[in-house]
């Protein structure tokens, strides 16, 4: 069922009305106590074309915290992702306006190139080079020059340890990265990302392509990551969502309904959008 | 009455289509057959080594038309090669706009332009100004007519390197220089090799465009400047020429370089299988 049909009570041109004009504000008002801003964009506008993907999306990631984006299909929240490490700009025709700041800078005055290696990415499908497993994990280091050529292999150990794939890869290290299962080539892809040491790691549905055991793996990473990174996950899963945020936000056609502690968002939202969609009645 | 007319239907075009698709491989089995049974039986080692003997004296090689084949696919490859593939790294990477289009439109037409015309323009570009024939001549003129296969080759085999996999270095930092070069070139190494083989396959049975740059010789050809034997045209003067034993060796020439366009094939569909995998 498309949101556009959802039996809704309030219009959801209402909910524009009351988020736009200050959006800033009521993410202030909510921001916890004890955390820090990481990532904050404010009233980011996106456009494919002529087609607005993005309505004045303000909010903040808080560092060292797992933040979840979820919403139905063609809402946005992949777009809101790839703004945060500037991927958009790779498509044709797609347009930015508003603001996004990590630490302090603006991104868009960054070297993309910097900003990415410190906005990491994991996508929807594992995507690794048709290289062998080190010269995945190397690659990173390698094109950055960051990691001497001797102290490679064991940073390549270090990552893959990190992304709790080295005892299953450790004795075919020099075999082909597409030997290895969906969930461990997505562990790859993890590990890859963390190879440069990223500040803040953004995973775009990681777990869509992938078995529930792979997938448990995967979010079991994502908990222990989250002591060395900043992580950004964008889910079509309610319960991952629940399993593996502190905070989630939910997207609807372009906006960001509600943004709040996960709890919150899946015990008590303040708004019926979300409501509907948590209990799935849309989307 | 219904599932009788059906059951013709399908027993009439199930022949028609096979009988097609055994005229077409019949066709080349036919062709290998002959050669093999004129030219392959009567081949001997001296032809690979010996040079041509004037006529009325038995015996003689090509070996002169090999090396001279050889040598212009050489020069082809220099010339075509790079022009090819840096093309098809610019239509696959950075193309898409109205001016790629343009490109892809003009190297059709130039893909279709007759060899001899070609020829005519290597001619003109080299030889009239040289005032002689050369091996340099011949080499341009194969040279510009790889360009067009290998710049839609090499698009190809780039364009289908996935997206995902430039996205996952993009995503690490690398340029979209870096992200070419790392990435996107060593993913298609194999197609781009196996396009460039194709190709070379392609060129080395032309004779037309090598009538009037190469020209032919029946000696060695020292150096690039001086006219030279190739494979083709050498088949090409002995079979017209009234000789008996001429016609034998264009026999010869013939089945000589159909076995190696032919290897040169098979070699290049075995990197493209091999490629399939991931290299390790």
């Amino acid at each position: 069922m498309s949101p556009m049909q959802a039996p809704s009570p309030r219009p959801v041109s209402d909910v524009t009305m009351r988020s736009h004009p200050f959006p800033m504000q009521t993410v202030e008002e909510k921001k916890p106590a004890g955390e820090l801003a990481k990532l904050s964009a404010t009233n980011l506008v996106f456009h494919y074309g002529s087609f607005q993907a993005l309505h004045g999306i303000s909010m903040q990631v808080y560092e060292n915290r797992v933040t979840a984006f979820i919403g139905p299909s063609g809402c946005g929240k992949s777009t809101f992702l790839r703004t945060l490490n500037r991927m958009y700009e790779t498509i044709r025709n797609a347009r930015v306006e508003g603001e996004i700041v990590l630490d302090g800078e603006d991104i868009f005055k960054l070297e993309v190139s910097e900003l990415r290696r410190r906005v990491g990415m994991v996508f929807q499908r594992p995507n690794p080079f048709p290289k062998s497993i080190f010269d995945n994990i190397a690659y990173g280091p390698r094109i950055n020059g960051s990691v001497s050529r001797s102290a490679m292999k064991d940073h390549v150990e270090q990552s893959l340890r990190r992304a709790a794939l080295w005892d299953e890869v450790k004795d075919k290290l020099h075999h082909s990265a597409y030997g290895l299962s969906g969930g461990q080539q997505q562990r790859l892809c993890i590990a890859r990302a963390l190879a440069v040491n990223p500040e803040v790691l953004l995973l775009d549905e990681p777990c869509s392509s992938l078995d529930p055991i792979a997938t448990a793996k995967i979010e079991d990473l994502i908990f222990q990551l989250k002591d060395s990174c900043t992580i950004v996950i964008v889910t079509h899963n309610m319960q991952q969502a629940a399993r593996v945020a502190d905070y989630t936000g939910f997207f609807l056609m372009g906006k960001l309904i509600e943004f709040d502690n996960t709890t919150v968002i899946f015990k008590n939202p303040a708004k019926k959008e979300t409501e509907d969609y948590i209990t799935g009645r849309f989307g | 009455m219904l599932s009788l007319r059906r059951k013709t239907v399908n027993a009439v075009m199930l022949s028609l289509t096979g009988v097609c698709t055994v005229l077409a491989v019949g066709t080349l089995l036919f062709i290998l057959g002959y050669l093999f049974l004129h030219g392959g039986t009567s081949l001997t080692l001296d032809f690979f080594t010996k040079l041509p003997k004037p006529v009325g004296e038995p015996g003689g090689g090509m070996a002169n038309a090999l090396l001279g084949s050889a040598k212009l696919l050489l020069l082809a490859s220099c010339i075509g090669v790079p022009i090819g593939f840096l093309g098809g790294v610019y239509l696959a990477e950075f193309g898409g706009s109205s001016f790629s289009f343009v490109v892809r439109y003009t190297t059709d037409l130039l893909n279709g332009v007759p060899s001899i015309v070609i020829g005519i323009f290597a001619y003109t570009l080299i030889v009239l100004p040289q005032g002689h024939f050369s091996t340099l001549a011949g080499g341009l003129a194969l040279g510009v007519m790889m360009i067009p296969i290998a710049i839609r080759s090499s698009e190809d085999f780039l364009r289908a390197v996935p997206v995902s996999l430039r996205e996952g270095a993009m995503a690490l930092g690398a340029s979209k220089a870096k992200t070419i070069l790392t990435v996107v070139i060593p993913a298609a190494k194999a197609g781009l090799l196996t396009g460039i083989m194709l190709n070379l396959a392609r060129v080395a049975g032309e004779t037309a465009p090598l009538i009037f740059t190469a020209f032919g010789n029946r000696y060695w050809s020292p150096g690039w400047e001086q006219p030279t034997a190739a494979l083709p045209v050498m088949i090409y003067t002995y079979a017209i020429s009234p000789y008996p034993d001429w016609k034998q060796q264009a026999w010869s020439a013939g089945f000589v370089l159909l076995m190696l366009v032919l290897a040169i094939n098979v070699f290049a569909r075995m990197i493209l299988s091999k490629g399939g995998h991931a290299a390790r």
